[in-house]
Protein backbone atom coordinates (compact mmCIF):
# COMPACT_ATOMS: atom_id res chain seq x y z
CA UNK A 1 0.00 0.00 0.00
CA UNK A 2 1.13 3.49 -0.59
CA UNK A 3 -0.54 6.36 1.00
CA UNK A 4 -1.21 9.55 -0.85
CA UNK A 5 -2.94 12.44 0.04
CA UNK A 6 -5.46 14.08 -2.77
CA UNK A 7 -6.27 17.81 -2.08
CA UNK A 8 -9.29 19.69 -3.39
CA UNK A 9 -9.17 23.39 -3.20
CA UNK A 10 -11.92 25.84 -5.17
CA UNK A 11 -14.96 27.17 -5.39
CA UNK A 12 -17.65 25.16 -4.97
CA UNK A 13 -19.26 23.42 -8.08
CA UNK A 14 -21.49 20.35 -9.28
CA UNK A 15 -19.31 17.07 -9.49
CA UNK A 16 -16.42 18.04 -8.27
CA UNK A 17 -16.13 14.34 -6.05
CA UNK A 18 -17.59 12.68 -8.88
CA UNK A 19 -15.43 13.76 -11.59
CA UNK A 20 -12.21 13.23 -9.13
CA UNK A 21 -13.61 9.74 -7.79
CA UNK A 22 -14.22 8.77 -11.59
CA UNK A 23 -11.03 8.95 -12.14
CA UNK A 24 -9.04 7.49 -9.48
CA UNK A 25 -11.55 4.55 -10.40
CA UNK A 26 -10.67 4.53 -13.98
CA UNK A 27 -7.06 4.56 -12.49
CA UNK A 28 -7.45 1.64 -10.27
CA UNK A 29 -6.71 4.03 -6.93
CA UNK A 30 -9.06 2.90 -4.08
CA UNK A 31 -10.03 5.43 -1.98
CA UNK A 32 -9.74 4.87 1.99
CA UNK A 33 -11.06 8.11 3.50
CA UNK A 34 -12.72 11.56 2.31
CA UNK A 35 -13.44 14.24 4.61
CA UNK A 36 -14.60 17.36 3.16
CA UNK A 37 -15.31 20.89 4.50
CA UNK A 38 -16.23 24.62 3.08
CA UNK A 39 -13.84 27.16 4.42
CA UNK A 40 -14.61 30.79 3.54
CA UNK A 41 -16.66 29.72 0.90
CA UNK A 42 -14.08 27.53 -0.82
CA UNK A 43 -14.45 23.87 -0.96
CA UNK A 44 -12.01 21.78 0.65
CA UNK A 45 -11.75 18.30 -0.51
CA UNK A 46 -9.18 15.79 1.37
CA UNK A 47 -8.83 11.82 0.84
CA UNK A 48 -6.66 9.39 1.69
CA UNK A 49 -6.16 6.88 -1.16
CA UNK A 50 -3.85 3.98 -2.24
CA UNK A 51 -1.43 4.49 -5.13
CA UNK A 52 0.04 0.83 -4.78
CA UNK A 53 -1.13 0.01 -8.39
CA UNK A 54 -0.05 3.47 -9.87
CA UNK A 55 2.99 2.96 -12.62
CA UNK A 56 3.77 6.75 -12.64
CA UNK A 57 2.65 9.08 -9.87
CA UNK A 58 3.73 11.98 -11.84
CA UNK A 59 1.45 10.89 -14.30
CA UNK A 60 -1.96 10.82 -12.14
CA UNK A 61 -0.56 14.18 -10.55
CA UNK A 62 -0.58 15.73 -13.68
CA UNK A 63 -3.64 14.35 -15.14
CA UNK A 64 -5.56 15.74 -11.43
CA UNK A 65 -4.20 18.60 -11.91
CA UNK A 66 -5.67 18.61 -15.24
CA UNK A 67 -8.37 17.90 -14.42
CA UNK A 68 -9.03 20.37 -11.58
CA UNK A 69 -7.95 23.40 -14.16
CA UNK A 70 -10.97 22.32 -16.02
CA UNK A 71 -13.62 22.39 -13.72
CA UNK A 72 -12.04 25.50 -11.84
CA UNK A 73 -10.53 23.82 -9.01
CA UNK A 74 -6.68 22.83 -7.50
CA UNK A 75 -5.97 19.78 -6.97
CA UNK A 76 -2.54 18.58 -5.53
CA UNK A 77 -0.99 14.85 -5.12
CA UNK A 78 0.86 13.85 -2.39
CA UNK A 79 3.03 11.11 -0.47
CA UNK A 80 1.48 10.88 3.00
CA UNK A 81 4.70 11.04 4.88
CA UNK A 82 5.31 14.78 4.32
CA UNK A 83 2.02 15.03 6.66
CA UNK A 84 3.12 12.50 9.11
CA UNK A 85 6.62 13.70 9.10
CA UNK A 86 5.21 17.29 10.45
CA UNK A 87 2.85 16.62 12.52
CA UNK A 88 3.55 12.85 14.63
CA UNK A 89 6.54 12.34 16.51
CA UNK B 1 -4.26 9.16 10.62
CA UNK B 2 -3.62 12.56 9.28
CA UNK B 3 -6.58 15.15 9.18
CA UNK B 4 -7.88 18.13 7.33
CA UNK B 5 -6.42 20.56 9.27
CA UNK B 6 -3.34 19.16 9.41
CA UNK B 7 -2.96 18.67 5.68
CA UNK B 8 -4.42 22.29 4.96
CA UNK B 9 -1.34 23.59 7.45
CA UNK B 10 0.94 22.12 5.65
CA UNK B 11 0.16 23.23 2.14
CA UNK B 12 -0.79 26.78 4.00
CA UNK B 13 2.69 26.62 4.82
CA UNK B 14 3.79 25.70 1.26
CA UNK B 15 1.80 27.54 -0.40
CA UNK B 16 1.51 31.22 1.26
CA UNK B 17 4.17 31.41 3.56
CA UNK B 18 7.14 30.07 1.06
CA UNK B 19 8.22 27.07 3.04
CA UNK B 20 10.57 25.39 0.90
CA UNK B 21 13.72 22.94 0.57
CA UNK B 22 16.42 25.83 -0.10
CA UNK B 23 19.21 23.35 -1.53
CA UNK B 24 19.71 19.25 -1.71
CA UNK B 25 23.44 20.02 -2.08
CA UNK B 26 25.67 17.01 -2.47
CA UNK B 27 29.29 17.22 -1.37
CA UNK B 28 32.12 15.47 -3.26
CA UNK B 29 35.43 14.69 -2.00
CA UNK B 30 37.92 15.15 -5.36
CA UNK B 31 40.73 14.08 -2.94
CA UNK B 32 41.06 10.71 -5.29
CA UNK B 33 41.34 12.97 -8.22
CA UNK B 34 44.57 14.92 -7.26
CA UNK B 35 47.39 14.77 -9.77
CA UNK B 36 50.12 16.11 -10.84
CA UNK B 37 49.26 17.38 -14.04
CA UNK B 38 47.03 20.11 -14.53
CA UNK B 39 45.25 18.31 -17.58
CA UNK B 40 44.83 15.30 -15.78
CA UNK B 41 43.96 16.74 -12.93
CA UNK B 42 41.01 18.90 -14.54
CA UNK B 43 39.99 15.73 -16.29
CA UNK B 44 39.66 14.11 -13.32
CA UNK B 45 37.46 16.51 -11.05
CA UNK B 46 35.31 16.86 -14.32
CA UNK B 47 34.57 12.77 -14.47
CA UNK B 48 34.26 12.71 -10.66
CA UNK B 49 31.88 15.22 -10.38
CA UNK B 50 29.41 14.61 -13.40
CA UNK B 51 29.37 11.13 -12.31
CA UNK B 52 28.45 11.09 -8.93
CA UNK B 53 26.05 13.99 -9.44
CA UNK B 54 24.22 12.61 -12.71
CA UNK B 55 21.10 11.72 -11.23
CA UNK B 56 21.19 15.11 -8.79
CA UNK B 57 18.76 17.36 -10.49
CA UNK B 58 16.37 15.12 -11.78
CA UNK B 59 16.29 13.36 -8.66
CA UNK B 60 15.04 16.58 -6.85
CA UNK B 61 12.15 17.17 -9.06
CA UNK B 62 10.94 13.89 -8.53
CA UNK B 63 11.08 14.37 -4.92
CA UNK B 64 9.21 17.59 -5.08
CA UNK B 65 6.96 16.12 -7.41
CA UNK B 66 6.68 13.18 -4.74
CA UNK B 67 5.72 15.73 -1.82
CA UNK B 68 4.61 18.70 -3.32
CA UNK B 69 7.10 20.75 -1.45
CA UNK B 70 9.33 22.94 -3.71
CA UNK B 71 12.98 22.14 -4.00
CA UNK B 72 14.68 25.60 -4.65
CA UNK B 73 18.35 24.83 -6.05
CA UNK B 74 20.12 21.43 -6.18
CA UNK B 75 24.14 22.03 -5.77
CA UNK B 76 27.00 20.54 -5.38
CA UNK B 77 30.62 21.40 -3.25
CA UNK B 78 33.38 20.23 -3.65
CA UNK B 79 36.83 19.70 -1.34
CA UNK B 80 38.82 23.03 -1.41
CA UNK B 81 40.42 23.33 -4.33
CA UNK B 82 43.25 25.21 -2.60
CA UNK B 83 44.46 21.24 -1.14
CA UNK B 84 42.92 19.34 -4.37
CA UNK B 85 45.09 21.70 -6.89
CA UNK B 86 48.36 22.17 -4.52
CA UNK B 87 50.52 18.91 -6.71
CA UNK B 88 49.90 20.62 -10.16
CA UNK B 89 49.24 24.28 -9.83
CA UNK B 90 52.53 26.32 -10.21
CA UNK B 91 50.49 29.58 -10.75
CA UNK B 92 47.09 31.55 -9.81
CA UNK B 93 46.00 31.08 -13.79
CA UNK B 94 46.84 27.15 -13.19
CA UNK B 95 43.92 28.05 -10.63
CA UNK B 96 41.74 29.76 -12.58
CA UNK B 97 41.49 26.72 -14.83
CA UNK B 98 40.11 24.37 -12.56
CA UNK B 99 37.46 26.60 -11.49
CA UNK B 100 36.71 26.71 -15.35
CA UNK B 101 36.70 23.10 -15.11
CA UNK B 102 34.37 23.46 -11.75
CA UNK B 103 32.15 25.90 -13.93
CA UNK B 104 31.72 22.99 -16.86
CA UNK B 105 31.10 20.38 -14.57
CA UNK B 106 27.97 22.53 -12.88
CA UNK B 107 26.16 23.58 -16.18
CA UNK B 108 26.59 19.88 -17.56
CA UNK B 109 24.89 18.24 -14.66
CA UNK B 110 22.29 21.13 -13.87
CA UNK B 111 23.19 22.96 -10.81
CA UNK B 112 22.90 26.77 -10.16
CA UNK B 113 26.23 26.65 -8.16
CA UNK B 114 29.10 24.83 -7.21
CA UNK B 115 31.02 25.74 -4.24
CA UNK B 116 34.20 24.76 -3.22
CA UNK B 117 36.89 27.28 -4.77
CA UNK B 118 38.46 27.37 -1.15
CA UNK B 119 41.19 28.01 0.98
CA UNK B 120 41.21 26.72 4.56
CA UNK B 121 44.10 29.97 5.84
CA UNK B 122 43.21 30.27 9.26
CA UNK B 123 46.95 29.94 11.06
CA UNK B 124 49.07 29.89 7.64
CA UNK B 125 48.93 30.19 3.31
CA UNK B 126 50.95 27.47 1.80
CA UNK B 127 51.75 28.55 -1.59
CA UNK B 128 49.27 26.78 -3.36
CA UNK B 129 46.72 28.46 -1.22
CA UNK B 130 48.26 32.06 -1.85
CA UNK B 131 48.14 31.06 -5.26
CA UNK B 132 44.22 29.70 -5.05
CA UNK B 133 42.97 33.03 -3.16
CA UNK B 134 45.10 35.49 -5.75
CA UNK B 135 43.54 33.89 -8.77
CA UNK B 136 39.64 33.77 -7.10
CA UNK B 137 39.16 37.50 -8.98
CA UNK B 138 39.63 35.70 -12.35
CA UNK B 139 38.21 32.53 -11.40
CA UNK B 140 34.85 34.27 -10.19
CA UNK B 141 35.09 37.06 -13.64
CA UNK B 142 35.26 34.07 -15.74
CA UNK B 143 32.85 31.41 -14.35
CA UNK B 144 29.07 31.95 -13.75
CA UNK B 145 28.13 28.80 -11.15
CA UNK B 146 31.47 28.81 -8.85
CA UNK B 147 31.42 30.16 -5.61
CA UNK B 148 34.78 30.44 -3.72
CA UNK B 149 35.77 30.90 0.09
CA UNK B 150 38.17 31.65 2.30
CA UNK B 151 38.85 30.67 6.06
CA UNK B 152 40.82 33.12 7.71
CA UNK B 153 40.26 32.42 11.25
CA UNK B 154 39.35 30.20 13.54
CA UNK B 155 38.75 30.19 17.68
CA UNK B 156 41.46 27.43 17.75
CA UNK B 157 44.23 29.15 15.69
CA UNK B 158 43.63 32.73 16.01
CA UNK B 159 43.18 35.22 13.01
CA UNK B 160 45.68 34.71 9.89
CA UNK B 161 46.09 38.44 9.44
CA UNK B 162 48.10 38.13 6.36
CA UNK B 163 45.14 35.99 4.48
CA UNK B 164 42.67 38.67 6.16
CA UNK B 165 44.92 41.73 3.92
CA UNK B 166 45.37 39.88 0.96
CA UNK B 167 41.13 38.76 1.26
CA UNK B 168 40.74 42.80 1.11
CA UNK B 169 42.56 43.63 -1.66
CA UNK B 170 40.67 40.49 -3.63
CA UNK B 171 37.48 41.25 -2.51
CA UNK B 172 38.11 44.66 -4.14
CA UNK B 173 39.67 43.26 -7.52
CA UNK B 174 36.97 40.45 -7.78
CA UNK B 175 34.58 43.60 -7.88
CA UNK B 176 36.58 45.43 -10.36
CA UNK B 177 36.88 42.67 -12.67
CA UNK B 178 33.41 41.89 -13.13
CA UNK B 179 31.98 45.69 -12.71
CA UNK B 180 30.22 45.17 -15.67
CA UNK B 181 27.69 43.40 -13.68
CA UNK B 182 27.43 45.47 -10.65
CA UNK B 183 30.61 43.84 -9.12
CA UNK B 184 28.55 40.49 -8.83
CA UNK B 185 31.36 38.43 -8.66
CA UNK B 186 31.73 39.21 -4.69
CA UNK B 187 28.41 37.80 -4.24
CA UNK B 188 30.01 34.74 -4.93
CA UNK B 189 32.95 35.06 -2.55
CA UNK B 190 32.78 34.79 1.69
CA UNK B 191 35.79 35.23 4.08
CA UNK B 192 34.92 32.60 7.36
CA UNK B 193 35.84 32.56 10.32
CA UNK B 194 35.25 28.95 12.37
CA UNK B 195 33.78 27.67 8.68
CA UNK B 196 32.03 24.78 8.96
CA UNK B 197 32.49 21.07 6.62
CA UNK B 198 29.39 20.58 6.02
CA UNK B 199 27.37 23.62 5.22
CA UNK B 200 24.84 22.99 2.47
CA UNK B 201 24.21 27.11 1.94
CA UNK B 202 26.04 29.17 -0.82
CA UNK B 203 28.38 30.64 -1.56
CA UNK B 204 29.85 29.24 1.84
CA UNK B 205 29.44 25.41 1.01
CA UNK B 206 32.61 23.62 0.62
CA UNK B 207 33.07 19.18 0.95
CA UNK B 208 35.44 19.59 4.53
CA UNK B 209 38.07 16.80 4.41
CA UNK B 210 36.50 15.81 7.29
CA UNK B 211 33.54 14.23 5.13
CA UNK B 212 33.42 11.13 3.45
CA UNK B 213 33.38 10.32 -0.42
CA UNK B 214 30.01 12.03 -0.69
CA UNK B 215 27.02 13.11 1.34
CA UNK B 216 23.56 14.61 0.77
CA UNK B 217 23.25 18.06 2.94
CA UNK B 218 20.10 19.86 2.81
CA UNK B 219 19.34 23.15 3.58
CA UNK B 220 15.79 24.32 4.46
CA UNK B 221 14.24 27.68 5.06
CA UNK B 222 10.77 29.39 5.96
CA UNK B 223 10.98 32.67 7.55
CA UNK B 224 7.91 33.32 6.03
CA UNK B 225 6.34 30.27 8.30
CA UNK B 226 7.24 31.67 11.17
CA UNK B 227 6.05 35.18 10.42
CA UNK B 228 2.87 33.75 9.97
CA UNK B 229 2.92 31.50 13.12
CA UNK B 230 4.17 34.62 15.14
CA UNK B 231 1.07 36.74 14.10
CA UNK B 232 -1.44 34.73 15.83
CA UNK B 233 0.89 35.44 19.27
CA UNK B 234 0.78 39.26 18.83
CA UNK B 235 1.49 40.60 22.82
CA UNK B 236 1.75 37.60 24.16
CA UNK B 237 4.73 36.65 26.80
CA UNK B 238 8.14 35.38 25.90
CA UNK B 239 7.40 32.19 26.81
CA UNK B 240 4.44 31.68 24.33
CA UNK B 241 6.64 33.46 21.73
CA UNK B 242 9.67 31.31 21.91
CA UNK B 243 7.27 28.34 22.04
CA UNK B 244 5.70 29.31 18.86
CA UNK B 245 9.03 29.67 17.04
CA UNK B 246 10.45 26.38 18.37
CA UNK B 247 7.18 24.64 17.07
CA UNK B 248 7.39 26.15 14.13
CA UNK B 249 10.94 25.34 13.42
CA UNK B 250 10.39 21.21 14.56
CA UNK B 251 7.43 21.75 12.01
CA UNK B 252 10.02 22.77 9.39
CA UNK B 253 12.89 21.04 10.36
CA UNK B 254 11.09 17.56 10.05
CA UNK B 255 9.84 18.04 6.22
CA UNK B 256 13.50 18.49 5.88
CA UNK B 257 14.40 15.76 7.10
CA UNK B 258 12.18 13.45 5.17
CA UNK B 259 13.80 15.63 2.04
CA UNK B 260 16.86 14.36 2.97
CA UNK B 261 15.93 11.24 3.60
CA UNK B 262 14.48 10.48 0.29
CA UNK B 263 17.37 12.47 -1.69
CA UNK B 264 19.66 10.28 -0.48
CA UNK B 265 18.30 6.62 -0.26
CA UNK B 266 17.39 7.32 -4.27
CA UNK B 267 20.82 8.34 -4.92
CA UNK B 268 22.34 5.63 -2.80
CA UNK B 269 24.68 8.11 -1.12
CA UNK B 270 24.80 8.69 2.74
CA UNK B 271 22.89 12.05 4.69
CA UNK B 272 25.32 14.27 6.25
CA UNK B 273 23.30 16.94 7.94
CA UNK B 274 20.57 18.81 7.93
CA UNK B 275 20.64 22.69 8.04
CA UNK B 276 17.68 24.59 9.45
CA UNK B 277 18.20 28.63 8.25
CA UNK B 278 15.60 31.11 8.17
CA UNK B 279 16.85 32.05 4.46
CA UNK B 280 15.13 34.79 3.23
CA UNK B 281 14.75 35.84 -0.20
CA UNK B 282 13.53 39.18 -1.83
CA UNK B 283 10.17 37.71 -2.41
CA UNK B 284 7.66 39.51 -0.34
CA UNK B 285 6.86 37.43 3.23
CA UNK B 286 9.78 35.23 3.34
CA UNK B 287 11.86 37.88 4.90
CA UNK B 288 13.97 37.46 8.78
CA UNK B 289 13.77 41.31 9.30
CA UNK B 290 9.50 41.04 9.02
CA UNK B 291 9.87 38.10 11.71
CA UNK B 292 11.81 40.98 14.08
CA UNK B 293 9.64 43.51 13.01
CA UNK B 294 6.32 41.12 14.30
CA UNK B 295 8.46 40.25 17.88
CA UNK B 296 7.95 43.83 18.33
CA UNK B 297 10.14 46.01 16.88
CA UNK B 298 9.40 49.38 14.30
CA UNK B 299 12.30 48.56 12.08
CA UNK B 300 15.00 46.07 11.97
CA UNK B 301 17.84 47.90 13.84
CA UNK B 302 15.75 49.18 16.32
CA UNK B 303 17.01 49.34 20.04
CA UNK B 304 15.99 45.54 21.10
CA UNK B 305 17.00 44.20 17.73
CA UNK B 306 19.96 42.02 18.80
CA UNK B 307 18.04 40.77 21.80
CA UNK B 308 15.30 39.47 19.12
CA UNK B 309 17.47 38.23 17.00
CA UNK B 310 19.47 36.11 19.64
CA UNK B 311 15.96 34.71 20.85
CA UNK B 312 14.95 34.18 17.34
CA UNK B 313 18.10 32.04 16.11
CA UNK B 314 18.25 30.03 19.49
CA UNK B 315 14.79 29.21 19.31
CA UNK B 316 14.94 28.30 15.96
CA UNK B 317 18.00 25.86 16.90
CA UNK B 318 15.85 24.16 19.80
CA UNK B 319 13.27 23.35 17.58
CA UNK B 320 15.51 21.83 14.94
CA UNK B 321 17.70 19.72 17.07
CA UNK B 322 14.33 17.95 18.56
CA UNK B 323 13.12 17.04 14.85
CA UNK B 324 16.57 15.86 13.21
CA UNK B 325 19.41 14.13 14.90
CA UNK B 326 21.92 15.33 12.65
CA UNK B 327 21.65 19.07 12.38
CA UNK B 328 24.03 20.92 11.22
CA UNK B 329 25.85 23.29 9.04
CA UNK B 330 24.81 26.75 9.72
CA UNK B 331 21.57 26.53 11.38
CA UNK B 332 19.50 29.74 12.87
CA UNK B 333 18.86 32.78 10.92
CA UNK B 334 20.57 34.44 8.17
CA UNK B 335 20.70 38.60 8.01
CA UNK B 336 21.83 39.01 4.62
CA UNK B 337 20.71 42.80 3.37
CA UNK B 338 20.00 42.41 -0.12
CA UNK B 339 18.07 39.46 -0.18
CA UNK B 340 15.58 40.39 2.15
CA UNK B 341 12.77 42.93 1.47
CA UNK B 342 12.58 43.40 5.27
CA UNK B 343 16.50 44.47 5.46
CA UNK B 344 16.43 46.73 2.51
CA UNK B 345 13.47 48.50 3.68
CA UNK B 346 14.90 49.61 6.80
CA UNK B 347 18.30 50.39 5.75
CA UNK B 348 16.53 52.66 3.44
CA UNK B 349 14.54 54.29 6.39
CA UNK B 350 17.44 55.04 8.33
CA UNK B 351 17.17 52.30 10.75
CA UNK B 352 19.86 50.38 10.05
CA UNK B 353 23.72 50.63 9.82
CA UNK B 354 27.12 48.12 8.90
CA UNK B 355 27.69 48.63 12.65
CA UNK B 356 24.24 47.39 13.92
CA UNK B 357 24.35 44.35 11.87
CA UNK B 358 27.82 43.91 13.01
CA UNK B 359 26.62 43.60 16.51
CA UNK B 360 23.57 41.75 15.06
CA UNK B 361 26.09 38.87 13.74
CA UNK B 362 27.31 38.42 17.23
CA UNK B 363 23.64 36.34 17.74
CA UNK B 364 22.68 35.14 14.24
CA UNK B 365 24.34 32.09 12.28
CA UNK B 366 26.77 33.96 10.24
CA UNK B 367 27.67 37.24 9.52
CA UNK B 368 28.05 40.16 7.53
CA UNK B 369 26.37 38.94 4.30
CA UNK B 370 25.47 40.41 1.20
CA UNK B 371 25.88 44.18 1.74
CA UNK B 372 26.88 46.61 -1.02
CA UNK B 373 29.29 49.28 -0.15
CA UNK B 374 30.91 52.18 -1.89
CA UNK B 375 33.15 50.91 -4.96
CA UNK B 376 35.57 53.32 -3.46
CA UNK B 377 36.11 51.59 -0.13
CA UNK B 378 39.71 50.99 0.32
CA UNK B 379 40.91 47.57 0.26
CA UNK B 380 42.45 47.98 3.92
CA UNK B 381 38.92 49.39 5.24
CA UNK B 382 37.32 46.02 3.51
CA UNK B 383 40.58 43.96 5.53
CA UNK B 384 39.63 45.57 8.68
CA UNK B 385 35.35 44.93 8.62
CA UNK B 386 37.20 41.35 7.81
CA UNK B 387 39.34 41.48 10.95
CA UNK B 388 36.07 42.86 13.11
CA UNK B 389 33.80 40.07 12.03
CA UNK B 390 36.27 37.36 12.11
CA UNK B 391 37.05 38.31 16.12
CA UNK B 392 33.60 38.12 16.81
CA UNK B 393 33.48 34.61 15.74
CA UNK B 394 36.49 33.66 17.33
CA UNK B 395 36.13 34.90 20.29
CA UNK B 396 32.31 33.12 20.55
CA UNK B 397 33.67 30.45 19.30
CA UNK B 398 30.47 30.94 16.21
CA UNK B 399 30.81 30.44 13.00
CA UNK B 400 31.04 34.43 11.23
CA UNK B 401 31.41 35.07 7.76
CA UNK B 402 31.87 38.44 5.68
CA UNK B 403 30.04 38.81 1.78
CA UNK B 404 30.65 42.90 0.95
CA UNK B 405 30.06 43.66 -2.31
CA UNK B 406 32.45 47.20 -2.85
CA UNK B 407 29.93 48.77 -6.35
CA UNK B 408 32.09 50.22 -8.49
CA UNK B 409 31.28 53.28 -9.42
CA UNK B 410 28.62 53.69 -7.04
CA UNK B 411 28.08 55.43 -4.17
CA UNK B 412 25.70 55.73 -1.09
CA UNK B 413 22.33 56.12 -1.42
CA UNK B 414 22.49 54.35 -4.84
CA UNK B 415 20.70 51.04 -5.65
CA UNK B 416 22.49 47.89 -6.93
CA UNK B 417 19.95 45.02 -8.26
CA UNK B 418 22.17 41.34 -8.65
CA UNK B 419 19.28 39.72 -9.83
CA UNK B 420 17.42 36.72 -8.64
CA UNK B 421 17.73 35.41 -5.00
CA UNK B 422 20.59 37.50 -4.97
CA UNK B 423 18.18 40.63 -4.97
CA UNK B 424 18.93 44.47 -4.74
CA UNK B 425 20.76 46.51 -2.07
CA UNK B 426 20.76 49.91 -1.16
CA UNK B 427 24.60 50.76 -1.17
CA UNK B 428 25.47 51.26 2.90
CA UNK B 429 28.20 53.77 4.30
CA UNK B 430 31.33 52.59 5.58
CA UNK B 431 33.45 54.41 8.11
CA UNK B 432 35.66 56.41 6.30
CA UNK B 433 38.85 56.43 9.27
CA UNK B 434 41.62 54.43 8.39
CA UNK B 435 43.06 50.97 9.51
CA UNK B 436 46.06 51.05 7.41
CA UNK B 437 48.83 50.44 10.42
CA UNK B 438 46.73 48.06 12.00
CA UNK B 439 45.96 46.21 8.92
CA UNK B 440 49.32 46.57 7.57
CA UNK B 441 50.87 44.39 10.11
CA UNK B 442 51.97 41.03 9.78
CA UNK B 443 51.41 37.72 11.33
CA UNK B 444 48.21 36.77 12.81
CA UNK B 445 46.37 37.11 15.92
CA UNK B 446 46.88 34.90 18.37
CA UNK B 447 44.10 32.29 19.37
CA UNK B 448 41.78 33.70 22.37
CA UNK B 449 42.84 32.05 26.00
CA UNK B 450 39.62 29.94 25.95
CA UNK B 451 40.32 27.98 22.82
CA UNK B 452 43.08 25.86 25.53
CA UNK B 453 40.61 23.17 26.01
CA UNK B 454 43.08 20.46 25.99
Amino acid sequence: MKKTIITVVGKDTVGIIAKVCTYLAQNRVNILDISQTIVQGFFNMMMIVDTGEVKSFDNLSSELEQIGEEIGVVIKCQHEEIFDRMHRI
Amino acid sequence: MINLYEVRETNQMIEQDNLDVRTITLGISLLDCIDADLERLNEKIYKKITTTAKDLAATGKAIERDFGIPIVNKRISVTPIALVGEAACRSPEDYAAIAGTLDRAAKAVGVNFIGGYSALVSKGMTTGEEHLIRSIPEALSRTDRVCSSVNVGSTKCGINMDAVRLMGEMILKTAEYTKEQDSLGCAKLVVFCNAPDDNPFMAGAFHGVTEADAVINVGVSGPGVVKHALEKVRGESFEVLCETIKKTAFKVTRVGQLVAQEASSRLGIPFGILDLSLAPTPAVGDSVAEILEEIGLERCGAPGTTAALALLNDQVKKGGVMASSYVGGLSGAFIPVSEDQGMIDAVQAGALTIEKLEAMTCVCSVGLDMIAIPGDTKASTISGIIADEMAVGMVNQKTTAVRLIPVIGKDVGEMVEFGGLLGYAPIMPVNRFSCDAFVNRTGRIPAPIHSFKN
